[in-house]
């Protein structure tokens, strides 16, 4: 069974490290901060000036000056801090955050990824923090469908979309399996068990290499 | 004596010049100052550009001050959310022109034009079409752009608490622009849901000295 979203996001959400400083984009990604490992202290930081995100606050407890990136209510966590949008994006463009969590409509075999704009024009293009974090943070992760709801691979030898920017994911989190992005090609790290390697490559435009140690994509229900 | 306090919205805004470019804080909601946007419809400037993370949602504040047709152009990181029908329905008809600036690019921009900087270098859409007909210039083995300071006429900022120098608070993230915009136009004008007597604000605690405030009005909320 290919993963639902939420188990996308509880899969990404056990490679993050203790102590990391991680930025979540919108969609996908926010869902990823449901899913912190219990025993590791991770420092979710938000765009718009928020460091230290907690958890989605009860229904009494909304405050509508208190949003993340998605514009939905948040909370802070103890030892938590808030800053202006100039300080945020410094922390995003200066190297400060371990990693970035983006989501993504393609993604290539080096790395580059497009988020940002379809070229639709009945649809204005958006690029709010993607530029931003997708040059600054240490790291680059993408979570994303492995294919379009039409079936088409989102995973490409060339994005076909406009750039966010060239080469910089590392490690894609799909529904179907865990792909590193290395100088040699994607290579897949796990892969849900009921398909099997040709059927994934089929649904990818490009190469696929399977991992030596390759294991079974598994998550619970959550 | 220094008094910033004004007595209602339309002296808020008055004078605000057909032409003028609006620097409008908030992100989503939070931080929005929605009833000065508002004031801006009965004070009458048109052909306005306005700066804005976000093109307004539903329609009032920000969204509603674009729905009088009044604004030719929005400088812009995410204009598409949810809820922003005013804007999507004037992009379709090619009623508003948007230039798309990526966020932390907007901001410092706006930080230089504060800061007295003539531009930045910035490794932020190297080989997109967002650098296109930029400058380029390799720094120590690494690309950057050139992006230039963007300044304002008029900064419109929504805080929590004011006092008459213009001294400023803000509530958790609804802090977002609202610092940096107050540093970038020749006329800051803020809505503050409280204002207090000069000295009840901690000194450790103002996010914005009055230095960088023209105007201030309560507004409830």
């Amino acid at each position: 069974m290919p993963l639902k979203r939420r188990q996308i996001a509880w899969r990404a959400a056990q490679d993050l490290a203790d102590r990391a400083y991680v930025n979540l984009g919108i969609g996908l990604p926010t869902l990823v901060a449901d899913f912190l490992p219990a025993d590791r202290e991770i420092v979710l930081h938000s765009e718009n000036g928020v460091l230290g995100v907690g958890p989605a606050p009860g229904d009494n407890e909304i405050d509508w000056d208190l949003i993340n990136a998605g514009k939905q209510p948040i909370t802070l966590v103890t030892g938590g801090s808030y800053v202006h949008h100039t300080d945020s994006f410094l922390m995003i463009r200066g190297g400060h955050l371990d990693l970035a969590l983006l989501g993504a409509f393609e993604v290539s075999e080096k790395g580059d990824l497009a988020n940002w704009t379809t070229d639709d024009p009945g649809f204005p293009p958006g690029v709010g923090g993607a530029m931003d974090l997708a040059v600054g943070a240490k790291e680059i992760r993408v979570l994303v469908e492995h294919t379009t709801k039409a079936g088409a691979p989102r995973i490409r030898r060339q994005c076909g979309y406009p750039l966010t920017a060239a080469s910089v994911v590392r490690r894609i989190y799909t529904d179907l399996a865990v792909i590193d992005v290395t100088p040699q090609g994607l290579l897949v790290r796990e892969m849900v068990e009921d398909i099997d390697f040709p059927a994934l490559q089929a649904k990818t435009e490009a190469a696929l290499r399977p991992a030596p140690e390759m294991r079974p994509l598994r998550a619970p229900p959550v | 004596m220094i008094d910033k306090r004004v007595r209602n919205l339309a002296e808020a805004v008055a004078g605000i010049p057909d032409g003028a470019i609006i620097l409008c804080a908030g992100f989503g909601g939070a931080g929005l100052p929605d009833a000065l946007c508002e004031a801006i419809i009965e004070q009458g400037a048109r052909d306005l550009t306005v700066v804005a993370n976000n093109a307004g949602t539903g329609r009032t504040g920000l969204a509603a001050l674009l729905a009088t047709g009044r604004v030719n152009r929005i400088i812009c990181s995410f204009p598409r959310s949810s809820g922003s029908v005013v804007f999507e329905e004037l992009y379709a008809e090619g009623r508003i022109e948007l230039e798309l600036v990526p966020q932390g690019i907007i901001s410092e921009r706006m930080r230089c034009a504060g800061a007295g900087l003539g531009g930045f270098y910035s490794p932020v859409s190297v080989g997109t079409r967002l650098a296109e007909g930029k400058e380029h210039r390799e720094i120590d083995g690494r690309m950057y752009v050139l992006e230039k300071p963007l300044k304002g006429d008029v900064a419109l900022l929504s805080a929590d608490r004011g006092d008459r120098w213009g001294n400023l608070t803000y509530r958790k993230s609804a802090r977002n622009f609202n610092p940096t915009m107050a540093m970038a136009a020749s006329l800051s004008i803020a809505q503050v849901r409280h204002v207090v007597e000069l000295g009840e604000i901690d000194p450790e605690m103002v996010i914005t000295p009055g230095i960088f405030v023209d105007r201030l009005v309560e507004v409830p909320g």
